[in-house]
């Protein structure tokens, strides 16, 4: 407990007396209210000192696409989600237990999220004929006792006029006052699960030193958030979730983007080259471009382009001089880098592209998840153009797969997509810290020796991977042209051979396919055989993986299958999914793993889509478990 | 270059690829690759240390015809392909090979940012002032009214003047000349390639086979002087196969003709390519054949920071201050937590 804490809440009854603790095994908040609410740092604290404390927590943040939408709106309601545990989890949960409503607005959107019977927390000040008829609100909700919100424990508190009260001396204006209102949120929310607040008040104090009256009304609004919850008669009990029975060892929270760029940072400084990142800004993949601009000392230098084509551009450039090279962006954006992909593909540059897909078709959902991009990643360019394609499965793999995607990448001397998504981008869970040493190396080798007759090279002479080799420029005796128009295998003079033509074709298919042999056997968590496989690739892993073992918990014969790789698809893929008596694949687009398996494999495969720019629940997917068991 | 490295002496032939050159004869661009491959010798820099990047089109096949590293990439992203290369090797010289199409249509957006960053690129922009690759459609700098395969009544769009448009963009270095002036041209491309920074050159480039003798007054013996003022630094503006006419600055600051009999050359315009404000390269880019004699040669010549020095400098610059980065801390930044065993 923080010594600056008002009160013990040692187990049982704390020292008023009048308070029970009580003991729970996970508990699901969400903050929501205006943009312009502070709800996304609320979350991210709640989120710091719960992994702190030793929970297990995964994160949903859920933002308008609109920077500061009108207050008070409906679509201007932004919202953070995160689950803490005792035990292990894989998502950020699918109903909630408690839901703090700034406004009515974020009531309005919200509360049909909420359990029967939770815990609702709302800012009874904003309550006014003001807000609560931009939230479509007839009368006031919170007036009309046995109405809507009877089936929940609700606890109306005026936070603002607290949060005023709080601050007051210290020389706000009402609106720097009312900025702070989320803090008494999060203090409140602190006594209610029992959080340590050290945390946040290091962080408030680090984050406005220039600011000595912000860092005090910031301090003062949490602490009489925090004693609300503490005096109040309006809240009896609160609860403990005891710390998670983790993997011993040092941990910290991570996001998906910034798992990405701590893993393309650590595959360079490993292999001691030159990181290459080229990107231009897009939601939600531009956090890889903040995190890796700040990693110069690493080997990293970032450029931020004029538009996509010019950031993938710059990294076949910068691939041609010998750097490691990476862009990353979203739909929109990998739309425009087609062209340039198709060129690393035919020039053999090693290069990595990272989609953190977001919701489309066009500029589509920008701040919502979704898988989509499949098709687009797998197929999307002109010709056969087949590359690699890779996925993450949740925050903390993000850094293990930028590493593979870094590591196919050298080795094959190929163009490499990493999916990821919007929900494993901004969401966050406990990462636990990998020991230097045992990650994987990266052996670059620059050719510096001519290969051929007469100290000729041929930039195309391939290895028995069917990889060519890579010179670069300042090598004497080397010099060659690379380019677009197809290559003589080999010499790689232009060449409009038919023959030829078709021999490269096949070669770059078939080295692209070569990868199989590096990459790991799929496994199954579950049964070897039985009557249902799940498989599932990417984001929807945990949701996937936690359906599929409450199925088993209830005696179903339901195995997980989940991807992290899709193309090449691992060697024994094949042969799983003859196993089982129904295959089914559930992902967040409208069916395109489902056509690309039955493509591959023929096999007669269930499809369960959801495109709503949200993740899978659940319950969603165990009913549909049971429904095709049943069937 | 260090005095003490010893180099071998290149010649032309060694920076000819084996590559059968697969222009029509006649055409411009052969000219300039001759013209390339005089001055390269003449740089000091070894062979390997060489990059031809270019886009799609007649001209951007140039890389093909080099013994030098080099890349033909796709239409119009030659400037940002050669950006990343230089951005990663700031050692290599990188020159972008490209044409009016390719530079200023598809890729104009790429021009004008490695413009203004001053990327030390060496742009040569090859203007035939037509698609010659796709058999002749009008390109952004056609004359309006003129006819081609897609223009069959005349073309309705005003052309870009692609050294305004540089000058606009911020280039350091902006220079024009044309394909058969080959000692005009030798001299023009040799400066370019000693700019440190982005160097913008136009080449006046004749396709003989979709817009044949469109730069003729630029070219002819008896015209180009005529037509043409070959800019001197420090010197007025005088031109005339007599030296007779010079350019003088009227009243409301535009420039004027006038005779050397009526004018003293002190009052002419004088060419100082270092100025740093760019209204007087702008003036100079705005004088276009046939409204007024032309200049030709470099217009602008300053020196800014490059880019991709200043990115190599804050690289270096936080390995200085912050130290190498070391991985163990990276991992440990932040709020951490240690779960023990039970
Ligand atoms: C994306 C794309 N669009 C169109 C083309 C077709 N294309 C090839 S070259 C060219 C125009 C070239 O004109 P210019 O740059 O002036 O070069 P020139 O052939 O005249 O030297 C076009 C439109 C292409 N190769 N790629
Ligand atoms: S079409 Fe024109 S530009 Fe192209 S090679 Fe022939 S003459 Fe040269
Ligand atoms: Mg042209």
């Amino acid at each position: 407990m923080s010594s600056e804490s008002p009160a013990s809440t040692t187990n049982g009854k704390s020292s008023n007396g009048s308070k029970t603790l009580e003991t729970v095994e996970s508990i699901v908040i969400r903050f929501c209210g205006d943009s312009g609410d502070g709800m996304q740092l609320a979350g991210t604290q709640f989120t710091n000192v719960s992994a702190i404390f030793g929970n297990d927590v995964s994160t949903l943040p859920d933002f308008p696409a609109e920077i500061r939408a009108p207050a008070g709106s409906l679509f201007g309601v932004s919202g953070f989600q995160v689950c803490f545990s005792s035990a292990e989890i894989f998502t950020p949960g699918d109903d909630v237990d408690t839901l703090v409503a700034m406004n009515p607005a974020a009531l309005k959107t919200n509360l049909e999220d909420l359990k029967r019977g939770g815990t609702l927390i709302v800012n009874e000040d904003a309550f006014d004929k003001s807000n609560l008829k931009k939230a479509h609100y007839e009368s006031n909700p919170l007036d009309d006792e046995g109405g809507q919100l009877a089936a929940y424990r609700i606890h109306k508190v005026p936070m603002t006029r607290l949060t005023r009260d709080a601050v007051a001396g210290l020389g706000l204006t009402v609106r720097e006052a009312d900025r702070c209102k989320n803090f008494f949120a999060m203090g409140l929310v602190y006594w209610l699960y029992d959080r340590d607040s050290t945390p946040t008040e290091d962080w408030v104090k680090e984050k406005f030193s220039k600011y000595p009256s912000i860092v005090e009304a910031n301090l003062r609004a949490l602490k009489a958030g925090y004693n609300f919850g503490f005096s109040t008669e309006q809240f009896t009990v609160h609860y403990e979730v005891p710390s998670a029975e983790l993997e011993p060892g040092h941990y910290r929270k991570i996001t998906g983007n910034e798992a990405v760029a701590m893993g393309l940072a650590t595959a360079a400084k490993l292999a001691e080259k030159e990181l290459f990142y080229g990107g231009y800004p897009i939601t939600p993949a531009s956090d890889i471009l903040h995190e890796l601009s700040k990693l110069k000392r690493f080997g990293v230098k970032t450029f931020q382009a004029e538009d996509e084509i010019a950031a993938i551009t710059s990294i076949v450039g910068a691939a041609f001089g010998g750097a490691l090279s990476v862009t990353a962006s979203s739909g929109p954006g990998i739309a425009l880098k087609s062209e340039g992909i198709g060129l690393g593909i035919i020039t053999e540059l090693p290069m990595v592209i990272v989609n953190v897909q977001r919701g489309g078709p066009s500029t589509g959902l920008p701040t919502k998840t979704e898988q989509s991009d499949l098709f687009m990643t797998y197929f999307g360019r002109n010709g056969d153009a087949p590359m690699p394609v890779i996925a993450a499965r949740s925050p903390a793999d993000c850094f293990n797969m930028a590493q593979e995607a870094v590591r196919i990448a050298v080795e094959y001397m190929t163009p490499v997509f990493l999916l990821t998504d919007g929900y494993i981008a901004n969401g966050a869970e406990p990462w636990k810290i990998p020991d230097v040493s045992d990650l994987y190396k990266i052996n670059v080798q620059y050719t510096t020796e001519p290969n051929g007759e007469g100290d000729e090279y041929l930039p195309y002479l391939r290895d028995d991977r069917l990889v060519r080799p890579w010179a670069i420029p300042g090598t004497p005796g080397l010099e060659h042209r690379l380019g677009g128009l197809e290559k003589w295998d080999g010499s790689g003079e232009v060449s409009y051979d038919p023959d030829n033509h078709e021999h490269m074709i096949r070669t770059r298919a078939q080295k692209v396919a070569n990868i199989a042999d590096s990459i790991p056997e799929q496994e199954v968590e579950g049964p070897e055989s039985g009557d249902l496989l799940v498989v599932s690739w990417g984001g929807t892993y945990g949701a996937v993986k936690s359906a599929c073992t409450e199925s088993r918990r209830q005696g179903k014969s339901v195995a997980h299958c989940h991807l992290q790789y899709i193309h090449p698809f691992p060697k024994n893929l094949g042969q799983i999914l003859k196993n089982y008596k129904k295959v089914l694949i559930p992902e967040l687009n409208a069916g395109q793993m489902w056509m690309i398996l039955r493509g591959v494999y023929l096999v007669d495969a269930v499809s369960f889509t959801k495109v709503k720019g949200k993740p899978f629940l659940i319950g969603e997917l165990c009913a549909k478990i049971d429904e095709v068991l049943a069937s | 270059m260090s005095a003490d490295t010893i180099l071998p002496v290149l010649t032309q032939k060694d920076f000819a690829s084996d590559q059968e050159i697969r222009w029509c004869p006649r055409c411009g661009d052969y000219s300039i690759l001759a013209q390339m491959k005089k001055v390269l010798p003449t740089l000091g820099i070894p062979r390997e240390n060489i990059v031809f990047v270019s886009g799609i089109g007649c001209s951007s096949r140039f890389p093909y015809y080099m013994a030098t590293y080099g890349m033909h990439s796709i239409h119009g992203r030659a400037p940002a392909i050669a950006t990343g290369l230089k951005v990663a090797r700031p050692d290599l010289t990188v020159f972008v090979i490209t044409g009016d199409g390719d530079a200023l249509s598809i890729g104009g957006n790429h021009l004008l940012h490695a413009l203004r960053r001053n990327v030390d690129l060496k742009i040569i922009m090859f203007n035939n002032q037509i698609y010659g690759l796709t058999k002749g459609q009008y390109s952004p700098t056609s004359p309006r009214g003129k006819k081609t395969k897609s223009s069959p009544f005349g073309s309705l769009d005003q052309p870009l003047n692609p050294l305004s448009v540089a000058i606009g963009a911020g280039a350091t270095f902006v220079a024009r000349s044309a394909d058969v002036d080959v000692k005009h041209l030798t001299m023009v491309l040799e400066r370019a390639a000693n700019h440190k920074g982005s160097a913008f050159v136009e080449v006046y480039q004749d396709c003989n086979v979709f817009n044949s003798g469109a730069f003729e007054f630029a070219t002819k013996k008896d015209q180009k002087h005529e037509n043409c003022i070959y800019l001197e630094n420090g010197k007025p503006l005088i031109y005339g196969n007599d030296r007779d006419k010079g350019i003088r600055l009227n009243g409301a600051g535009h420039p004027e003709v006038v005779s050397l009999s009526d004018v003293k050359d002190d009052d002419l315009l004088f060419h100082d390519e270092s100025i740093d404000d760019p209204d007087h390269a702008f003036r100079l880019a705005q004088m276009r054949w046939p409204n007024s004699p032309e200049p030709m040669g470099i217009f602008r010549c300053v020196e800014r920071p490059t880019y991709d020095g200043e990115v190599d400098r804050q690289f270096h610059d936080c390995i200085e201050q912050q130290g190498s980065g070391d991985l163990e801390s990276l991992f440990h930044s932040g709020d951490t937590w240690e779960v023990k065993a039970k």
